[in-house]
């Protein structure tokens, strides 16, 4: 009977580890092939554009373009005067103010500040033409829908400059419209990649190498890898597009989330499974941003204004990325970034124009992003950063909205003037907001996710990157208990303290014992 | 009178020295998942502190079994007799030479002391570990739609007490393997463990003995 006792306890404990290792999964490479050959199929034109008499013709405007493609496809028209590209705004609900009217026409952000009177240097990144005011813009007319900026697969088609969204005059139009299609990772790059003035100012994970990256780079779009467009996971039904940023958009909503393809269990280890309930896909799987070329980190305004020789100047650096611009203030840049980590449940708050700021001691968050460990919704995500020093008026309180873009001097705008004073008062005044004559520039923040830039598997954030007492990547999220990173001082100390008197215990009372048998086999 | 005595048998050494190796295992990588270095790389870590917890808690279950089947739970209730003469020995005997105040037996192996210390350990330290570690790997986050009793806020509170708990073990065993030089000889307790038997100074030892295998006899009839 006894004999067996030992022998079965063993077949237990190698049956209990066999069970352990046998019963972990394998079917992250099976889920993710069946994800590769849905993307893998070759988008087929159904049509071939250039066979339709509809385009073969001289178009001598934009506008006609457009209405030769709504002669054909009724209806779409309407679609895209009910999205965000066209109305530059949506209806938001905003935590503590309720639905507001929120978007490119009327946000404050801490780059070029606001559009409004701006227009006809922003709205190059308008899907329409002819937005020199974005209040009196008729967003009826739907011959000024800009099609071909989305759909041109010629790629030469471009918008001009400063000219309100219109396009580039040389163009052949013709050429271009017998050459539409599926939306292509350079027709959205061309706006998405240079928000803010230049290649990736604002996001950081979006910026021209996307254009045809490496699979280093994004693991997704690679063209060594599955060259994946970026309509692939923004889908859009309707020409409404899944996703958006939260620089404009406060609610959880119409989000595009690595979940959709990928489940939110999609690793074969269930403890990597279940920190996907408060850690965002992205928080491990984009370990580093800006992998390519610098994005802007900091902006400072109130450098702005300086003049050499009477002549405004730039100063690059090694990169050549802008260090100092005379219209625009100095700028720091950085590249292959870890990002800051927050809490995230999807909806943010903003500061809209005649916001009072109370306290201007700690820096004023334009978008703040909610959650909290506590918060059910939340997850950890990865965010850029963007610090700035924005001019204030300090005596109503207020952000200032300056006039930034004139076509000639002496209309106000600090691009030509650079005058702070005068460009406050114009700007201030096309967007119906007191202006008290006196200019501060207080400290800013812009909270940006980090979405883009997904590394490969083997290249993710390591368990003690965040798991660790020193440099966690998580160190400054403090609202919860990480293994590792966290311990309580009082259990640390009494733990280490009883480990150390056990310790000289044994030394103190074996050394006795040892001088004492010394002594007694001397004696004996 | 010295007898050679069959004191610790199979399973029992078989448990005690798998227990061993569990304990130390999981204090290994136990401590590299609270922080204290590293190792085995944070995540097999985790990987072999859950296996090797999990064979821990069914030796546990073999373990508890035995006790109960062969009576041997008995060895650990307290008694107050010869404790202070234990605690003298301990702090002042041992330097003399003197001789050990509390027989060992088959049937009382341990002395006052060791009782007490093992109870503690029994009914304290270790359902404490196990407890506080099947929390630690099978608590949910609260989340939306399940029921709200079943989920765990924070962490923080499972993981101070198996922080504690672990800390007194890693002491016991500092401890432990310096009493176990301790015996009438240095190594003569590792002996015993090893091989089942100790020359006790107890002649009626194997009467005892016997005694027992007898009970246990009636037991399984």
């Amino acid at each position: 009977m006894k004999k067996i006792v030992i022998p079965l306890v063993l077949i237990a404990l190698v049956i209990i580890s066999a069970i352990s290792f046998l019963t972990s999964k394998n079917t992250e490479e099976t889920k993710l092939t069946a994800l590769k050959e849905q993307f893998d199929k070759k988008n087929v034109q159904h049509v071939d554009h250039s066979k339709f008499t509809e385009l073969q013709k001289k178009f001598t405007s934009p506008q006609q373009v457009t209405e030769a493609c709504i002669g054909c496809h009724n209806g779409r028209a309407q679609e895209i005067m009910q999205s965000n590209h066209w109305n530059w705004e949506s209806a938001e609900y905003v935590k503590g103010r309720g639905i507001v009217y929120l978007g490119k026409r009327n946000a404050i952000n801490n780059f070029c500040i606001g559009t409004e009177g701006n227009e006809m240097s922003c709205a190059k990144c308008h899907v329409g033409y002819g937005m020199s005011n974005s209040k009196t813009f008729n967003y009826k007319d739907e011959s000024n829908i800009d099609c071909l900026v989305c759909h041109d697969n010629s790629e030469t088609y471009a918008k001009a400059q400063e000219k309100g969204g219109a396009p580039d005059p040389s163009l052949d139009l013709a050429n271009i419209a017998q050459h539409v299609g599926k939306p292509k990772r350079s027709n959205c790059g061309v706006c998405h990649f240079f928000g803010g003035g230049g290649n990736n100012v604002k996001h950081g994970d979006l910026e021209k190498s996307m254009f045809e990256p490496a699979k280093s780079v994004d693991v997704h779009m690679g063209t060594d890898g599955m060259n994946m467009q970026c309509v692939d996971c923004h889908k859009t039904e309707n020409h409404m597009i899944s996703g958006k940023m939260y620089s404009l958009s406060s609610m959880n909503r119409n989000r595009a989330l690595c979940e959709d393809c990928h489940t939110e269990s999609p690793h074969d280890d269930a403890i990597l499974n279940k920190h996907t309930l408060k850690v965002a896909c992205q928080t491990c799987h984009i370990p580093i941003y800006a992998k390519v070329n610098a994005t802007k980190l900091a902006w400072d305004w109130s450098t702005a204004g300086k003049l050499k020789n009477g002549e405004p100047f730039e100063v690059d650096d090694a990169e050549g990325n802008h260090t100092y611009l005379s219209i625009k203030g100095n700028f720091t840049w950085g590249k292959n970034l870890k990002p800051d980590y927050v809490w995230f449940n999807g909806t943010a708050g903003h500061y809209l124009l005649g916001d009072q700021v109370a306290d201007t001691t700690k820096p004023l968050v334009l978008n703040p992003l909610y959650g909290s460990y506590n918060d059910v919704d939340s997850k950890i995500i990865p965010v850029k950063i963007h610090r700035a020093r924005q001019p204030f008026d300090p005596v109503n309180k207020i952000l200032i909205q300056p006039k930034l873009y004139a076509e000639k001097k002496g209309e106000g705008a600090l691009w030509k003037d650079f005058n702070w004073e005068t460009a406050s008062e114009v700007g201030m005044k096309d967007v119906n907001l007191p202006f008290s004559g006196k200019i501060s520039f207080i400290r800013t923040e812009m909270y940006w996710p980090i979405n883009h830039m997904v590394s490969s598997k083997e290249n993710t954030v390591k368990c003690n990157e965040c798991h660790t007492r020193n440099n966690s990547r998580l160190a400054g999220l403090n609202d919860f208990y990480m293994p590792a990173r966290d311990y309580s001082p009082f259990i640390e100390t009494a733990g280490k303290l009883v480990l150390l008197l056990s310790f000289l215990l044994v030394l103190i009372h074996g050394g006795f014992r040892f001088f004492s048998s010394h002594k007694m086999k001397k004696k004996g | 009178m010295k007898t050679k005595v069959y004191i610790y048998r199979s399973f029992e050494r078989f448990w005690h020295w798998m227990q061993a190796l569990c304990i130390f295992f999981l204090a290994a990588t136990g401590f590299e998942i609270h922080g204290s270095f590293t190792f085995f790389g944070y995540q097999n870590a985790v990987k072999y502190h859950n296996v090797a917890a999990y064979t821990f808690i069914v030796l546990i279950v073999f373990a508890i079994f035995w006790h109960f089947t062969t009576g041997e739970w008995r060895q650990y209730l307290p008694t107050t007799k010869n404790l202070r003469a234990q605690i003298n020995f301990y702090l002042i005997g041992i330097f003399q030479n003197a001789p050990h105040p509390t027989k060992k037996t088959v049937l009382s192996k341990l002395n006052p002391l060791q009782k007490l210390t093992y109870l503690g350990l029994k009914i304290l330290v270790i359902p404490t570990m196990v407890i506080s570690g099947l929390l630690y790997m099978f608590y949910r986050y609260p989340q939306k739609g399940t029921i709200e009793g079943l989920n765990i806020g924070s962490i923080e509170v499972i993981a101070l007490f198996h922080t504690a708990a672990a800390f007194l073990l890693v002491a016991f065993i500092i401890v432990h393997l310096y009493l176990m030089t301790t015996g009438s000889t240095i190594t003569s307790n590792l002996k015993a463990m090893i091989t089942g038997y100790e020359e006790l100074e107890d002649a009626h030892g194997d009467h005892d003995n016997k005694k027992l295998k007898n009970d246990k006899k009636e037991v399984e009839a």
